[in-house]
């Protein structure tokens, strides 16, 4: 590998961008795709799709045999409250190699007692977020039912296009939360990015059951085509 | 996605820096049952010092020797492991898979 080529790779690692190394392994000929040229690559189909798998593997070209490596950042899981749930899907979501963060102003809920392991910050949406650079590779959940903390942390979840954004509440509930995010300037296409109810529709009942269905739902968004997102709900 | 062993990339990066002969090798391709998967890296500089894994132990040594050979030659080589066969000193798979591990230089 060519140390520019190498510090280029690293670069985009430490951006917490995507990259591609694509390498034909008789001649040791190799190239970099970031995330961001995928597009116009003549190799787009392949690169996309082991992208989304976040899997590396060996493809033929044109007579040539290429392998693939796919560096993705590691996902990470904001969720919004310290509630019951949250207790049930931080581990969860570890096991599943999400970097999870719980936020919660409320610091009754926010106890180490009750979330260990956990990074756990007890402290308002606007003063949490900013610091912990929530970006694509990102789901977002907030839990919390009450509109002073979710509100303003679905606000920042848009804006910062995260992956996934969930959150909890019933239909009714959720078309309440539309208009007093529409009043303070979220767009149509910002309120149809939120899964609420939150989950796949799995029947869950305790806390623990929701949180699969949290995080099959999360895994669907990551993993899958829209086309086959749509089959899944 | 879930990449947990990344920063033995960076010091790949700072090895070279440094000044060192740096070599990385990468687990290409795998059948059967193979211990870590296609896309793992290994890192080796001059001194035979190494950082990641490519088989979780069983084959590494030969990993880095052929290293050494690859940081001096220049020339990228292929590699494959197999179960160990009937020469009790040939490293392989205990597991019962095989892996091939491209080995090229940085720089």
């Amino acid at each position: 590998m060519k140390s520019e080529t190498l510090a280029e790779l690293n670069a985009e690692r430490a951006a917490r961008r995507p990259a591609i190394l694509v390498t034909d392994v008789a001649s040791g000929v190799q190239r970099l795709v970031k995330a961001a040229d995928i597009a116009a690559d003549p190799l787009r189909n392949e690169l996309s799709a082991h992208l989304r798998m976040g899997k590396s593997g060996m493809v033929e070209a044109g007579g040539t045999r290429l392998f693939l490596n796919v560096y993705a950042p590691t996902a990470r899981l904001v969720i919004i409250g310290a509630v019951h749930i949250s207790q049930a899907l931080a581990p969860i979501a570890k096991s599943l190699g999400y970097d999870v963060t719980v936020v919660d102003p409320r610091t009754a809920f926010a106890s180490p007692e009750r979330f260990p392991d956990v990074p756990l910050i007890a402290e308002w949406p606007d003063v949490a977020l900013p610091p912990l650079n929530v970006d694509h590779y990102t789901a977002f959940v907030a839990l919390t039912h009450d509109p002073k903390i979710d509100d303003p942390a679905l606000l920042h979840a848009f804006a910062r296009d995260c992956f996934y954004i969930g959150a909890l509440g019933s239909r009714k509930t959720h078309a309440k939360r539309g208009d007093r995010l529409r009043g303070q300037g979220a767009s149509e296409a910002d309120i149809a990015r939120i899964h609420a109810p939150i989950g796949l529709a799995i029947g869950a009942v305790s806390p623990s059951e929701i949180a699969v269905s949290i995080m099959a739902q999360i895994t669907a968004t990551l993993r899958l085509l829209p086309k086959e997102k749509d089959q899944a709900a | 996605m879930l990449n947990r062993d990344e920063d033995i990339l960076k010091a790949a990066e700072d090895w070279h820096k440094s000044g060192h002969g740096v070599a990385l090798a990468t687990v290409v391709e795998t059948w059967g049952s193979a211990p870590r998967p296609v896309g793992s890296n290994l890192v080796i500089n001059d001194e035979g010092t190494f950082l990641g894994s490519v088989s979780g132990g069983c084959v590494e040594g030969a990993v880095v020797t052929e290293a050494l050979d690859v940081i001096s030659s220049g020339q990228p080589k292929m590699l494959e492991f197999g179960v160990a066969d009937e020469t009790a000193w040939n490293v392989g798979l205990s597991c019962g898979g095989t892996i091939r591990v491209f080995v090229e230089k940085v720089g």
